[in-house]
């Protein structure tokens, strides 16, 4: 099984992908299970870092805290922008002392960063295991840098360890 | 736009909502895009566009298309999902290249090195 | 009743987004630095993405999506190639 399939996550959403562009049939099913698997096989030879997923219920936990967190920054970053007078904003650079060190967890931690408008992941030293992210509004450094240890480094670290 | 007659008036309210609502973010997003000052704010921007601007316009999209052909279609999802993907790669990788440049030019209000144990220099390449 | 809700909301979001892309391209020939344009790009063809996916909406046709995909992948591969190329001042290495 692990041989045939060393990446099921992989497979299993090519699959997906397949069947959402061509349409749910059970030819297509075959079809895109089969370019999943091979698909698959071949990035094993790329031997891309291997994560386990420990636990799969906390997922849809982490999703609705960062589509909640994104609609917030969305419309406090509007604002900011529509109305630039209403006060003083200050932007500016804070550097996060992080714990992950999995390489699918940082991606996963940088997309949720930079895809929430208010905070952009720049630079990331692997060595220090420190991050440089970038603030839009900036109010307290420790501010930002709790939200991102508590808020969603802990459940990173509890999913993918 | 014969094709939207037979729409139900709570789905078309519901995408106009969404429509509107995603579209104007994404407006706000380019405003940002020129208001803003400096190069790292307005890295900011194009993410309200690239988040809840495309999801609104693509929720709109999977609702309309799935009450008219009274069946699921979500293909929208995948969009949805290649851009939540990508546009953080790029905005990271041009926020990289930004400081980048600007640490080899020596540029002022720059942000710390992250390694302080002396070992490289502030303009050195990371 | 449905119809002319949707045609004008759609009508509007139309001009909305086709505002958003004007102003991006300002952005795009203003600069001043070469990554201004290149983060103006990526605002753009995104901002050309959701034009299509609302013409779409407009004819009821799903054709518009697949272009919206081909437009979100290739504007995505030419953006990454340069903001790589800003970083080292080449692609190839």
């Amino acid at each position: 099984m692990s041989r045939l399939l060393p990446y099921p996550l992989l497979a299993v959403s090519l699959l997906a992908m397949w069947l959402l562009l061509n349409g749910l049939s059970l030819g297509h099913f075959v079809l895109g299970g089969v370019i999943g698997v091979a698909a698959s096989n071949v990035t094993a030879a790329l031997q891309p870092p291997r994560s386990r997923i420990r636990r799969w219920h906390l997922i849809p936990k982490l999703a609705a805290i960062v589509l909640f967190d994104v609609w917030r920054s969305n419309v406090a970053v509007a604002r900011l922008i529509l109305f630039p007078g209403q006060h003083r904003r200050v932007s500016g650079f804070v550097i996060v002392p992080l714990e992950l060190r999995e390489p699918a967890a940082l991606a996963v931690l940088a997309c949720i960063l930079t895809c929430t408008p208010g905070t952009a992941w720049v630079e990331y030293d692997s060595t220090a295991n420190k991050l440089l992210i970038h603030v839009f509004d900036l109010v307290d450094e420790m501010h930002w840098i709790d939200l991102i240890k508590n808020r969603y480094e802990r459940l990173l670290l509890e999913i993918l360890a | 736009m014969s094709h939207a007659a037979d729409l139900p008036l709570w789905a078309a309210l519901l995408a106009s909502f969404f429509v509107l609502l995603g579209a104007g973010l994404t407006l706000i997003g380019a405003i940002g895009l020129v208001r803003l000052k400096t190069f790292y704010d307005r890295i900011h921007a194009p993410s309200l566009g690239a988040t809840w601007g495309a999801g609104g316009i693509l929720l709109a999209s999977i609702l309309i298309f799935s009450v008219l052909q009274s069946r699921l279609v979500v293909h929208e999802i995948l969009i949805a999902v290649f851009v939540t993907v990508t546009t953080p790669v790029t905005l990271m990788l041009l926020g990289r290249a930004a400081l980048y440049r600007d640490r080899s030019e020596n540029t002022a209000d720059l942000p710390p090195p992250i390694r302080t144990d002396g070992e490289t220099k502030s303009g050195d390449a990371i | 009743m449905s119809a002319t809700i949707l045609s004008w909301s759609l009508l509007v979001a139309l001009v909305l987004v086709g505002l958003a892309m004007v102003v991006a391209s300002f952005r795009m020939m203003r600069g001043p630095r070469a990554q201004d344009r290149i983060v103006a790009f990526d605002a753009f063809y995104v901002n050309a993405m959701l034009l299509l996916l609302v013409f779409g909406m407009r004819t009821g046709s799903t054709l518009y999506f697949e272009a919206a995909l081909v437009i979100a992948l290739l504007g995505f591969v030419a953006t990454l190639a340069l903001a790589k190329f800003l970083m080292r001042g080449e692609i190839i290495e």
